[in-house]
């Protein structure tokens, strides 16, 4: 039971991060209609937005300590910095340990300003071509963001630890009474992800904004018709996804750290997100999301491997998800979520 | 030879003369001197430029031909490897019977996958292909460790049964005896030509893909083929079945990935799950594209232009780089050498990506369309041309 109750809690982090960059991809689809190769991309760059503050926070002036000598009798450098001397030394610390949330704001203007010259430089001239160039288009871009990123930070994945205080875990099955500790900032995550899916649905639900948008995805042509602009919202709703898959990695770094090649790890799982979900469905990728991401966890249990050890068949916990997507797709081809009659075809 | 027309006959010669000749084609520079470096003519890139050839040629056949844009080719290519390694473990180090295997398994292997994924069409075939090769890849990666031997890579061992293998048999892959790395150095002057018998293994099954490809391109099936390309619910209005045609097409270029994974572990005996990888895939798709989609040459052109390139820009460091822009004041050779640092050596990825955008961007026909705009402007065939143009444009409204 403790071993389940862990498995459920570990698969439901991994949703999240499923379910965050699913969302983003099927938003993407359902308004523009175009699929976003380079949506891990996104979700990379992300994580280096926390990279790049934690760094920027941690610039430091060099001064020598005449009272501390090195064992050479030199003054000792010390390094400060720039935010402790400003903000004074408890704030400033402070600030450098909490780096990766603070990193969220950072990320969102970044990742809504990229989002925006993404679709408005490239994306946009891809309309009218065939659905191979706006795929190739977004490989060539991701592999073209990928390498930047490789070229600037290195190849190495480069630690970002959470904020001292939620490093640990803690004992959640405490609380119903079975044993299961959990680490904080995995718990933290799936909070986090639970909050933005809910501002994303609630944005689309109850703004006017996010009505017209819901009505652009429905019939496109007649909400231009009645005067709307609805191309400029559109790209809004593109930077919204790609802010979405930023805030994703951002928030990621501390579970794993970010490397130049981990847009392209998850993509190819986003898709088969997006796919099981139902194309151009949100709540199809957020459930699908959680559930792959559980089921995944599920099938590394030791007790599932030793199932079907002791049947002669290899452990299949690499690709349940494959497997659970193909079996989907041959029986309701539209995917979980997904309305009738869109990409049956 | 004889069923094809003169236009065909005469390509298909230019490649038979570039690959038989590729040993001095790709070797102009002298031993010795500056420009060494960017001689090609070594045996084992150019075995490279011939397999990944073949797979960029069965790739064109289904992408070019019926339109169905696939991520997951790299699976029959790492399916070849795997089934050619497991023939050299099982038999004995003769490629032959390693060369029909893999063809057939990989043959066997695109069946399955295409007869699902070809339910779809569109964006809808490129996500199912891509996640049979991610699931492929994870298989070959860790679930069927004792097929594929996981991370470490399949490769021969002195402890293998090789039942076939004989006292005075080579421990090397060989073709009855004639070993695939046996190298014949022709010194001419400062040059050193070099004929690997690997190569020209790689090259004449290159001829044979390329003739095999010719044929399918001016076929009924290939019409057929090109029919759905161009609007596949029309071809079913008129009664016609499209399944099997696509499925035939990819099926087809599943066993040229898999004769070029064959090949590949002929040349090397080795097979691992990377090969596989996604990334690889796409890699396949690059070359097509560059080279020009849809046309006999240009995937040929694409796959030697990729692999040349990225053998040729990997070598260039900071340090020739300098020597290159000594010329300049010292400000402006520092200047210069920094930017371009970013696009070869290690960067040779970025520079790769950035041309395929371009290529897809402003010139989706790839070299091939390049190349024949560049001819027309200089033969100042415009007027031809856009009457050319008008023509097509009026056949489709018949």
């Amino acid at each position: 039971m403790d071993a389940i109750f862990l498995q459920i809690l570990n698969g439901l982090d991994k949703g999240s991060a499923y379910a965050l960059i699913a969302l983003g991809l099927t938003l993407i689809f359902g308004t523009l209609g175009v699929v976003n190769f380079a949506h891990g991309a996104l979700f990379m760059i992300g994580s280096f937005c926390a990279v790049t503050l934690s760094k920027i926070l941690t610039l430091s002036t060099v001064t020598l300590d005449p009272t501390k000598t090195d064992f050479l009798g030199n003054p000792l450098k010390v390094k400060t910095p720039y935010v402790v001397e400003w903000f004074g030394e408890s704030t400033g610390n402070a600030m450098i340990d909490w780096s990766v949330p603070l990193a969220i704001l950072f990320a969102i203007p970044v990742m809504l300003l990229l989002g925006w010259v993404m679709e408005r430089g490239l994306i946009k001239h891809f309309y009218k071509r065939p659905h191979a160039d706006q795929i190739l288009v977004t490989f060539g871009l991701a592999i073209v963001i990928q390498e930047i990123v490789k070229a600037t930070y290195g190849a190495n994945p480069i630690p970002t630890p959470a904020p001292d205080q939620f490093v640990g875990s803690y004992n959640v099955g405490a609380l119903i009474g079975l044993d299961a500790s959990y680490p904080y900032w995995r718990m933290i995550y799936f909070g986090f992800s639970v909050t933005i899916i809910a501002a994303v649905f609630s944005f689309l639900k109850f703004t006017t904004f996010g009505m017209v948008v819901r009505a652009g995805m429905a019939d496109r042509e007649t909400v231009g018709m009645l005067g709307i602009n609805i191309d400029k919202r559109f790209t809004i709703m593109f930077g919204v996804a790609a802010a979405v898959a930023g805030l994703a990695g951002v928030m990621y770094t501390p579970i794993n750290s970010p490397n130049y090649h981990q847009g392209m790890d998850f993509l190819v799982l986003s898709f088969v997100v997006v796919v099981v979900g139902g194309m151009g469905s949100l709540p199809g990728a957020v459930l699908a999301g959680f559930l792959l991401g559980t089921l995944e966890s599920f099938a590394s249990m030791n007790e599932v491997k030793g199932f079907f050890e002791a049947l002669y068949l290899p452990s299949i916990d690499q690709i349940i998800i494959y497997l659970v997507a193909i079996i989907i797709l041959l029986t309701r081809p539209r995917g979980l979520l997904g309305r009738a009659g869109v990409m049956e075809e | 030879m004889k069923h094809l027309s003169k236009t065909d006959k005469s390509t298909f010669i230019l490649v038979a003369i570039l690959a038989l000749l590729a040993p001095f084609i790709l070797n102009p520079f002298p031993e010795g001197s500056a420009m060494a470096q960017f001689n090609a003519g070594y045996p084992d890139l150019m075995q490279r430029f011939a397999i990944f050839g073949i797979l960029a040629i069965g790739f064109n056949i289904l992408f070019g031909l019926t339109g169905y844009l696939s991520f997951g080719h790299a699976a029959f290519l790492g399916v070849g490897s795997y089934s050619a390694v497991w023939m050299f473990k099982l038999l004995s180090m003769n490629i032959v019977p390693a060369i029909i295997l893999s063809v057939i398994v990989a043959g066997v292997f695109s069946l399955l996958i295409g007869f699902i994924c070809l339910r779809r069409s569109g964006i809808y075939f490129s996500i199912l292909t891509l996640m049979f090769a991610q699931m492929s890849y994870s298989l070959a990666y860790s679930v069927l460790t004792p097929l594929t031997n996981g991370e470490t890579g399949l490769q021969v061992y002195n402890d293998d049964p090789q039942y076939l293998m004989g006292p005075n048999s080579s421990e090397v892959t060989n073709l009855f005896g004639l070993e695939m790395r046996s190298t014949f150095t022709l010194d001419v002057g400062p040059w050193a030509f070099q004929f690997n018998l690997g190569y020209y293994v790689c090259a004449l099954f290159l001829l044979l893909a390329f003739y095999i490809a010719i044929r399918i391109f001016r076929s009924p099936f290939g019409l057929m083929l090109r029919a759905i390309k161009t609007n596949q619910t029309r071809l079913n209005y008129t009664g016609l079945n499209s399944r099997p045609y696509t499925l035939a097409a990819f099926v087809i270029s599943g066993m040229y990935a898999g004769l070029a994974g064959g090949l590949m572990a002929s040349m090397d005996p080795l097979a691992g799950a990377e090969r596989m990888y996604w990334t690889a895939s796409g890699e396949i798709v690059l070359m097509t594209i560059l080279g020009g989609v849809g046309t006999l040459l240009g995937p040929v052109l694409g796959a030697g232009f990729i692999k040349y390139f990225e053998n040729i820009f990997s070598k260039i460091n900071d340090t020739v780089l300098h020597t290159w822009f000594s010329i300049l004041p010292d400000g402006l050779e520092n200047a210069i050498v920094w930017v371009l640092h970013f696009f070869v050596g290690k960067g040779w990825h970025l520079t790769l990506g950035l041309l395929f955008m371009m290529i897809v961007i402003f010139l989706p026909g790839g070299l091939m369309e390049g190349g024949q705009k560049i001819m027309n402007k200089i033969r100042g065939k415009k007027k031809n041309d856009k009457d050319g143009g008008a023509k097509a444009a009026a056949t489709p409204a018949e």
